[in-house]
Order: C-alpha cells, then structure tokens, then sequence
C-alpha cells in the first residue's frame, strides 16, 4: 500500500519544526542555567575590580582585559595573514599539487585538538623562544590555531564572487590587485566576516591552549610579555579548584553576554557592508 | 573612410577547436559594424581579441594579427589594461557592480586616478545623457545599480564604459536580454554615439543589425562570409549563405 505524500509531508514537517525547536531548547537551557546561578553576581564592581584571594572574592576586570586583548591581537593578526592565503589560493594559483598540499595542510590545522596547539606553543613560543607564560606566546599561538578557519571561510567566500564581475572589472580596464582589492573583497566581505566572527568566538571560548602559552596570571597583563588569564580560563579554573562556583558563574555570563556583543557588532557591520555593495 | 580596427588573417583556437579561421577584416572609423552570425561563429571570440578579454581564456591560441590605427595588439608591448581603455566592452547580460548607480560610473575614471568628485560627477551626468538613462535615474545616483531594471541595467552598463572615454565600443548582443522598448533606446544611442566612437554590435538580431549598422559582416563556422555595407549584405547579398540566414532560413 501507498502511503499518502501528505501525511508525509506532515510528518516530516513536524519532525524537522521539533528537531529546530529541541536545538533552541538545549541553547536556552544552558543560557538560562548560567545566567541563574551567575547573574546575581554580576555588578559594575564584578566587571570594574580586581580578583581577591584567588577569585574567591572581588571582580574579574584583569580576565576581561586579557580575554580582550588576547582575541583582539590573534583577530589583528591572524585576518591579514588568513585572509592574504585565502587571496593567493583563489585568485594567484592554479590548481596544482603545491595547492592542494597547502589546502591539505589546512585542513589537518583545522583539525587538530586545541590542547595541541598549546602543547607546541608551551614547548615552541614559552621554551624554545623563552617568551615564558606571556601574552605574546597566547596570541601566537592561538594565531595559529585560528588561522584555518579564516583562510577556509575567505577563501569560500572569495570562490563565491561571481566570474562574471571579475570579468566587468578588468573590462573597465581593472588591473588584477585592482579587482581583487574593489570587487571581490567587498563582495567577499559578509563570509570572511563570518569566519572573523567564529574565531573570535574561539579565541573567547579556549582554556586549553591558553593555560598553556599564556598562563593564568591574574594580574592585569601590561605588556605583551606578561602573563595572564583570560575569562575562559578564569572560569575553568575556579570550577576546576573549587575556588569559588558563583564566581565562576558569574564570569560565565560576562563571558556568555559578550559573545552576544561580539555577535551582534558583527552583525551590525555585515549588514552595513552587504547593504552598501548590494 | 578611415581604417580603425583590422585583422589580418587572424585564427583563434581553443585547444584543439579552431573557432575562428584566417578572419580578415577591416572596420571603418565612426561607424556601426554589425557582426551576425549563429551562436559558434566566432563572432564573439573576434571581439574578445580586440579587447584582449581572450586573455582570460585558457588554451588559447592566436595566429594572424589584429590591428588598431594601424598597430598590432597582440604585440607583447601592448599593456591590456591601457588597450582597454581604449575599447570599451559591454556584455551580453548587464552586470552591475555591486554598488551605487554613480560608484558604478565613476569605477573606470577612479581606476585612471580621477578622484575629484564634481569632475566624476559631470562625466557620471554626461555619460548617463549619452546612454539615455539620465532623467531616469538623476535624482537617485546614490542607490544601488542592483535596483534598476534590466534594460536600465544594460544602458548603465553602456554609460560605464563610456565613463572611459573609449575610442572603441564593443557590445556583444547587448539587446539579447531586453524588452523592445529598451532596445529601442540602446539602439537611439547608439547611433548618436557613432560620430564620436567606432562601435561594433555583435547580435543575432538581423533586424537590428539592418536598422542601425553601416555595415555588416555575417560569419559561419568561423570564417566571414561576407562584408560590406549594410545596403547592400541585405539587398542584395553575394553569398548565398548570407542570404538564407537574413531570411531566417537557419540561424
């Protein structure tokens, strides 16, 4: 017997409108677990002042100085870099075995634990260079580990511009680097911003290679050659030493909130470009 | 009668496909030159050497020369980028760049290093007047070129290249797109822009070829059939072939 298409279509509708909504569930379960346990915490002073007593008492403004400098230096120096690959892979190359090598070992950097690229940036950058526990040795590092995900997004982002308006650059007399530079990046824009995005937000959310490469100072990193902590690793290792677990939670909201902010700029700026190239 | 553009035995292959055979031609100074032919008669591969866009083809191959005011542009001495200012190139399908109607315009004179903005303002007015697109669109340069329709699209498109200031317009079946009212206007300015510019029209349409150009040259498989004034390809054609594609006996 034939089953009827609509009762199908019903079904599949259903299960796919459940399986959307169980997703959005786990997300505002977990938000809403956090921002229970750790919002009462949450005040200027928490945000404004420094840790007491290992974190047990007093704010956390040292882990959220070094979460944003640590994110803000990979950002600054993994984007010219990845995006620079990404560039050359699409628009300088062919298709060649140096290419797919290249790519190959792009993809494997992807994949690789993130506990490794600590463990290569304690014994590269901390020993060998003798950066020590350090800023300088956290941001390379998490460099590194951010860059496939830069270099795979523009890069299929870079892909995704269309022939056809490469083609009516150079007819209007565009030299290459001109073409790349005013047609294909900006129209590029909306995806590698989205890849920026997601490393932020890895370089937000990581404690393995950070502990690691950068230590967990807590006090305020003044300059690249100090160590510190960032939000992530201050949260882990209050939990993880039973220093204090509404401390914890209320770092985890800082940390969850301004990854919203991030997102939401982000947005912002995504909107505004494809507006004005569209 | 001055000679502008001319080939001499000029054979285009892509790889083993031979798609233009020992084509020789001379198109006059300030004029209209109809190319016509069925798809694969290397019509749109002729002009794609005169712009040099072939460059951006792979496995090509050119033998014969191809010659503006009497100097080869196959030369390797011949920077492709300055040729294109020279020759103006629209397309088939209009692609607007991504941005406002005026950044769309003001994209070729930037790129030669004109920045101030009434001098781009003026070229982008005097340009659009010449592609009849100006009343429609002067009190909205700023909006995105992505908005217009597509035969305003197209004369956008038009307006951009002769934001150039090119000697050579190149429009390869510009009208395939359009709606007959459009075409209509591409067709009135074009043939007012012909006392300042050579202008080849690449198209299918015979019916625009007869009403516009000057002259005529029909291709088949390659080669170039036959050339001449347009009088006289469509009164009375020498080569048979020529005659039953006018009549839509094949095409």
């Amino acid at each position: 017997m034939r089953t009827n298409p609509r009762i199908i279509n019903t079904l599949v509708r259903w299960g796919l409108n459940a399986q959307a909504y169980f997703t959005v569930a786990i997300l505002v379960v977990i938000i809403g677990i956090i921002f229970f346990k750790g919002f009462p915490q949450v005040n200027f002073g928490f945000i404004l002042s420094f840790p007491q007593d290992m974190g047990r008492h007093g704010g956390i403004f040292p882990a959220i100085v070094g979460t944003i400098q640590l994110a803000l230096l990979s950002i600054l120096l993994a984007t010219p870099l990845g995006v620079g690959t990404a560039i050359f892979l699409t628009e300088y190359t062919r298709e060649s075995a140096f290419t797919k090598l290249i790519r190959f070992g792009v993809e494997s950097l992807a994949g690789i634990p993130s506990i490794l690229y600590g463990l290569f940036g304690f014994i590269f950058f901390v020993i060998k260079l003798r950066m020590g526990w350090s800023l300088l040795a956290g941001v390379l590092t998490l460099t590194i580990m951010i860059l496939p995900t830069i270099i795979r997004t523009s890069e299929e982002a870079i892909r995704a511009v269309p022939r056809q308006l490469r083609i009516v650059s150079y007819s209007l007399s565009a030299s290459k680097w001109e073409t790349i530079k005013k047609v294909v990046l900006p129209a590029a824009m909306p995806g590698i911003l989205t890849g920026i995005m997601l490393s932020i937000g890895r370089a937000v959310g990581e404690t393995a290679a950070i502990i690691f490469t950068m230590g967990s100072s807590l006090r305020l990193p003044l300059s690249l050659m100090e160590s510190g902590r960032t939000m992530a690793v201050h949260f882990y290792i209050l939990a993880r030493e039973g220093i204090s677990m509404e401390k914890a939670y209320g770092t985890a909201v800082v940390l969850v909130l301004s990854i919203l902010f991030i997102n939401i700029i982000a947005y912002y700026i995504m909107n505004k470009t494809i507006a004005r190239y569209s | 009668m001055e000679t502008k553009i001319a080939t001499d035995r000029l054979r285009v292959s892509f790889g083993r496909e031979t798609v233009l055979k020992d084509v020789t031609i001379k198109v006059q100074k300030n004029t209209i030159t109809g190319f016509m032919g069925p798809s694969g008669s290397g019509k749109s591969t002729l002009i794609s050497v005169v712009n040099r866009m072939i460059d951006f083809e792979n496995n090509v191959r050119i033998e014969g020369d191809a010659r503006i005011d009497g100097t080869s542009i196959l030369d390797g001495s011949i920077n492709p980028i300055e040729l294109r200012r020279r020759v103006g190139t629209v397309f088939a399908v209009p692609i607007p760049l991504p941005r406002s109607i005026f950044e769309n315009i003001a994209y070729g004179p930037k790129l030669k290093g004109t920045t101030d903005r009434t001098t781009l303002y003026s070229i982008a007015e005097d340009c659009l007047k010449k592609a009849f697109l100006w009343d429609e669109v002067k009190d909205r340069l700023g909006t995105s070129a992505m908005k217009l329709s597509g035969g305003q699209q197209q004369r956008l498109c038009l307006a951009r290249t002769l934001a150039l200031k090119p000697e050579i317009i190149l429009l390869d079946e510009p009208c395939s797109g359009l709606d007959p009212i459009s075409t209509a206007k591409i067709e009135d300015a074009l043939s007012e822009l012909k006392s300042e510019y050579t202008i080849i029209l690449v198209s299918n349409n015979t019916k625009q070829i007869a009403r516009i150009s000057d002259f005529s040259a029909f291709f088949y498989l390659g080669e170039l059939i036959e050339y001449d004034t347009t009088d006289k390809v469509f009164t009375a054609p020498a080569e048979r072939q020529t005659e039953d594609y006018i009549q839509g006996k094949f095409g």
